[in-house]
């Protein structure tokens, strides 16, 4: 089974890049660093056994042990013992990671070659980062890398950043219960319609409230309808991202979905955004006890865990339920961020009605990695980035979940290699299918990379708790983050932060 | 005039000079410039960031709120510090184990026990609930309720301060006269009055002591804060020290949040010497 799924994943590497590296994996035996099989590709295990950085320093910052901070510290003792080179890695926790990478940035110091972070924080590192050299951009696993997972890598037309990670918002649910038949039987009761997959926010709240404080799956413990990201400094503006962007990402209306980039006037205090607060708020009652204060870890516990009969967020809750020793496993499903049949219209200030659905599938912020500008060893930092992400490597990470590596190849889209995992062909199906489907939307959201991303987002991520918390209502909470985002633009300046939103709307819009 | 003597203080005030005077001016320096994410370096603006300051009011609710959690849980750590070493300060059998004991708060760390808490409060998972629930109680909304939330965090500080209190006043206990005790008990006073007019008058000045450095300590909630609760449900346990992080070190507004640091502690100083002050009136009957 071991060597029938290797061989998989060797075909799948080579059919997907359509492009073979001139070099191929050596009569070497590299087994010994942890992987099955070197695989081809331009920075495969024998490639870089090639070269020798012998006497030379690599200076690495990377986020704590286990996510991306293990897979780094594992590669890069791979590294040092293929190439010579010595390899000190820096493992800072998610809270102090920005400082540390920005405080020796604006002090002018050469600290760290390679570093490793949120890739919405492009839009304050941009003009520190050395752009990647064209031999590692037309690389093998470049090539297979998505077009939207290439875009936030790029920055006014130059790539910066080294893709190594791609997430995505996306819905997750418990398929033995919505294909339980008690269940639907319970649930036409309740409200007169057919169970399904919630395709709006609507529908998600109302399955979440019906399905909350019964034990419906018989293991002696209550259940809930829904696990979220609710804690305020905690990834919960991301989670109200998701939430809001039906409402608010007309797909006939361009121009940006935070600002309008003409004027660079806030809309988060539109009706699109209110009506996904509001509707945040009211899903509160379905949350299990404690929910509001739900950081993403109790999220990946709550849904992986069986506690909640759906979620949605980064990958980790559904990769958590696929665990081998989940008692859950093979018994969820994912599918699209649910949607919104009224979507605002900012240009007309009307609602517009649609019978399908809107969806605006929120391509968040995931992990990416970059070198300094500063770095007196570029060839060997991008070397490095190129093997880290090379394509043993990456197949190697994806299968280990607290890794935190997630598909960001079309390479990585292929139900067998999850199958290959002892997925069930249905739940591999729904989930690549689900995540690919995403690269082919016309109508993405992408995160606010731009210069004081940290301040808008902790503006935002306020407001959006102290509705959540009953002290404002929502119309309030999103006019007083209006006013506080009109203060920070006036602060950093309409002009420099338009340059930069103008990369997120292009993305939006599809302009490349 | 300088003799050779007085070089031997160099090191010292070299250190001082190093390690408090340096980080003050500089502090004083950035709060007068417009330090941001997108734009390091000491620019001069003025007084803008304490004009900013004094129209924030997200920094004096949680004046506040930090005055509301200072005030009880002092209170608590007071009372509850008085009470055990009362309760150990005569000869017991165990006495050194229960001093030992009583101490084990105070020397855990506080974010590894912030973390313990959190779990304890799990409105899920965690043991609180699961006990409340054998006296059918609950379930307690710990910290997804604002008034939950702040009494969370005020139990954890008064766990984990209350044995500092102790330490201090047990301390005091030990070293009063003798003397005050004896001629209580030859005109026959009760324990009751013994306490209230040997004991306590005679511990005022440690008292007081031990209240001003907990108010110290306890302005700078910072940790038990960003651990349970991160500040929230929506605002209802943000303190300062916590939202001038999140202004710092999130936001990266480094000219804003040395403003807001020095204001702080500008407003720290006035109101603890006041309240010294008063302590002193009342409790020893003088202002110095």
């Amino acid at each position: 089974m071991k060597n029938k799924f290797i061989g998989s994943i060797s075909a799948i590497t080579i059919l997907a890049t359509g492009i073979l590296s001139p070099t191929f994996a050596s009569a070497d035996d590299y087994t010994k660093h942890g992987i099955d099989a070197d695989l081809p590709g331009t920075c495969n295990y024998a490639a870089i056994d090639a070269k020798d950085y012998s006497g030379k320093t690599l200076d690495i910052i990377t986020h704590a042990i286990p996510v991306i901070g293990e897979p780094t510290a594992l590669h890069a003792k791979q590294f040092a013992e293929l190439t010579g080179a010595e390899v000190d890695i820096v493992h800072v926790p998610f809270g102090d990671l920005f400082q540390r990478i920005m405080i020796p940035f604006q002090s002018g110091q050469n600290a760290y070659d390679v570093l490793f972070y949120a890739s919405l924080w492009i839009g304050d590192f941009n003009r520190f980062l050395a752009p990647v050299p064209e031999a590692y951009t037309s690389s093998s696993g470049m090539s297979d890398v998505t077009d939207s997972f290439k875009g936030v890598a790029t920055w006014n037309g130059q790539m910066i950043q080294y893709p190594m990670d791609g997430d995505r918002h996306y819905l997750k649910y418990r398929t033995d219960v919505f294909e339980n038949p008690e269940m639907q039987t319970l649930f036409k009761k309740a409200t007169g319609r057919d169970l399904s997959v919630p395709a709006t926010w609507e529908e998600y709240n109302e399955v979440a409230k019906i399905f909350s404080g019964f034990d419906w799956d018989g293991d002696g413990e209550e259940n809930f309808g829904s696990a979220e990201v609710a804690k305020r400094d905690d990834l919960m503006f991301s989670a109200f991202i998701s939430r809001a962007a039906p409402y608010a990402k007309h797909p006939d209306v361009g121009g940006g979905f935070f600002f309008d980039i003409e004027t660079m006037e806030p809309l988060i205090n539109t009706p699109g955004f209110v009506r996904g607060l509001e509707l945040f708020v009211e899903a509160q009652q379905s949350f299990p006890p404690g929910g509001t204060n739900f950081g993403l870890g109790d999220e990946i516990f709550s849904f992986g865990g069986g506690q909640t009969l759906m979620s949605y967020s980064w990958d980790d809750a559904f990769i958590q339920a696929q665990q081998e020793d989940s008692r859950i496993r093979n018994s969820v499903g994912a599918a699209p961020l649910p949607g919104a049949k009224e979507v605002w219209n900012r240009k007309t200030g009307q609602w517009d009605s649609f019978d399908e659905p809107n969806r605006a599938p929120y391509m968040t912020w995931g992990w990416s990695s970059a070198v300094s500008k500063a770095s007196k060893n570029q060839e060997m930092a991008f070397d490095f980035l190129c093997f880290f992400s090379n394509e043993a490597n990456t197949f190697h990470d994806l299968q280990i979940g607290r890794f935190g590596v997630n598909p960001y190849r079309d390479s990585h889209f292929d139900s067998a290699f999850w199958q290959g995992l002892g997925w069930d062909t249905d739940v591999a199906d729904s989930y690549v299918t689900t995540l690919s489907e995403m690269e082919l939307s016309a109508n993405r959201v992408y995160d606010l990379r731009v210069p004081g991303v940290g301040q808008f987002m902790s503006s935002m991520a306020n407001g959006v708790a102290e509705a959540m918390a009953g002290q404002k209502s929502a119309q309030e909470a999103l006019d007083g983050v209006a006013k506080e985002w009109s203060d920070i633009v006036d602060r950093i300046g309409a002009d420099r932060l338009r340059d930069a939103y103008a990369n997120v709307v292009r993305l939006e819009d599809n302009e490349g | 005039m300088l003799k050779p003597k007085h070089f031997f203080l160099l090191p010292a005030l070299i250190t001082l000079a190093a390690i408090i005077l340096f980080p003050l001016i500089f502090t004083v320096r950035v709060s007068f410039s417009s330090w941001d994410v997108f734009q390091a370096g000491l620019d001069f603006i003025g007084g803008r960031n304490y004009v900013r300051l004094f129209e924030d009011t997200r920094f004096w609710e949680s004046l506040l709120r930090l005055s509301g959690m200072s005030f009880i849980t002092v209170t608590l750590q007071y009372v509850l510090g008085f009470a055990l070493a009362l309760a150990v300060w005569k000869n017991i059998t165990g006495g050194r184990v229960f001093r030992v004991l009583f101490l084990v708060p105070m020397m855990t760390t506080p974010v590894v026990m912030s973390v313990i808490w959190r779990t304890v409060f799990h409105e899920s998972l965690g043991p609180a609930n699961d006990l409340l629930s054998m006296i059918g109680i609950g379930p307690v909304p710990w910290l997804s309720s604002a008034s939950g939330a702040f009494i969370s965090v005020v139990i954890v500080e008064v766990w984990q301060w209350t044995p500092f209190m102790f330490l201090l006043l047990l301390a005091g206990l030990v070293s009063l006269p003798r003397e005050p005790y004896l001629a209580a008990a030859i005109d026959g006073a009760s324990p009751t009055r013994t306490f209230w007019q040997v004991t306590f008058p005679l511990m005022a000045p440690i008292s007081i002591g031990a209240i001003i450095i907990r108010l110290i300590e306890a302005s700078k909630i910072m940790d038990t804060v960003y651990v349970m609760t991160s500040g929230g449900p929506g605002t209802a346990t943000e303190t300062p020290s916590y939202y001038i992080y999140i202004r710092g070190l999130r936001d990266f507004q480094v000219g804003y949040s040395a403003a807001l640091s020095l204001a702080y502690l500008v407003l720290m100083i006035i109101t603890l010497t006041i309240i010294a002050k008063l302590l002193m009136r009342f409790l020893v009957g003088k202002d110095d």
